[in-house]
């Protein structure tokens, strides 16, 4: 049974829309990598090798006010820790063998997630895929822009940073049918962590939503 | 050292990613732990929504981002398509921060 091909371009456009939005962060991303002192090509390493942008913020954060290395990579893991929460569900959800387990890794993040857990039963590996290559070139184009000095685009104006929440509050909205506890209550831990914890951890700390679920029935 | 750092955090990032992946299919065995692993985007991801659209470093603040993602609850409601929603978001934010 092949999914209709309405389906499949729907997949498609989530996934280039979500590259436009989160590419433009890219700009941000490598104006402040230069600015804290990072070489165009270290700011390009970046992108390219760590690939997961709230990590890539943290570390250029640190450097930047003067903080050690140590405290920036470890700032910069912390972030990264809900990636690895992401793969254990894509994992399942993919199942991909050998090299392509080893390229889905690199490219396990809020976008790829998002769209993947989405898609329509078959499509799932669809969406990963074109979401990781447009999010990917965007994301790595739009930092060597941004490090180079482009313009800088006024993202605000624009609205992008409501486009990007936006994105994702759509993706999310068929799954909330049959997990409304855990998207509440994950919303719930991150509102009243943000005063007081680091940014990047009251995202973390939302995954204790799911305790209940694991001895629960429902 | 600032090469040193970079190196360091794609080698730990791509660990944490790669270690999420390679997990023993057994621990997924357990029905309530499969369940569990197949919330945890959702939660993570409401999460996300909440602190790109309120979150400003360490405080929270309604602002255009709000007035964006309350447009885009409502279009959701009215069954938009994705790309609608986005455009409707980003729109209604950048017309708040217009006026």
């Amino acid at each position: 049974m092949r999914p209709v091909l309405s389906e499949r371009s729907q997949v498609q456009r989530q996934a280039l829309a979500i590259g436009v939005a989160v590419g433009a962060y890219g700009i941000s991303f490598g104006a402040a990598s230069t600015a804290a002192g990072l070489s165009v090509l270290q700011t390009c390493a970046l992108s390219l090798l760590v690939f997961t942008g709230a990590s890539q913020f943290a570390l250029v954060g640190v450097l930047g006010a003067g903080g050690s290395a140590v405290a920036g990579v470890a700032a910069a893991l912390l972030l990264g820790s809900r990636n690895a929460m992401y793969a254990v569900r894509l994992a399942d959800l993919l199942g991909l063998r050998s090299w392509r387990r080893l390229v889905a890794a690199q490219v396990t993040i809020d976008e790829t997630t998002a769209v993947a857990v989405s898609a329509p039963p078959g499509l799932a590996g669809h969406g990963f895929w074109t979401t990781a290559l447009s999010v990917y070139g965007l994301w790595n184009l739009a930092t060597l822009a941004g490090a180079l000095g482009a313009a800088r685009v006024d993202t605000g104006a624009l609205g992008l940073d409501a486009a990007v929440g936006g994105a994702f509050l759509a993706l999310l909205w068929p799954q909330l049918r049959g997990a409304r506890r855990e998207a509440l209550l994950g919303t719930l831990i991150a509102v009243v962590a943000v005063p007081l914890t680091p940014p990047g951890v009251p995202v973390l700390l939302a995954a204790l939503a799911v305790l209940p679920a694991i001895r629960g029935r429902s | 050292m600032t090469w040193a750092a970079v190196l360091l955090t794609a080698l730990g990032c791509y660990a944490l990613k790669l270690a999420g992946w390679s997990l023993p299919s057994g621990v997924l065995r357990h029905e309530g732990m499969q369940r569990a692993a197949r919330l945890l985007p959702v939660a993570l991801l409401s999460a996300l929504v909440v602190v790109q659209v309120l979150g400003a470093g360490q405080s929270l603040v309604v602002d255009a981002r709000a007035g964006g993602l309350l447009a885009a609850v409502v279009a959701l409601a009215l069954r938009a398509p994705f790309l609608v929603v986005v455009l409707v978001a980003a729109a209604t934010a950048a017309l708040l921060r217009a006026l």
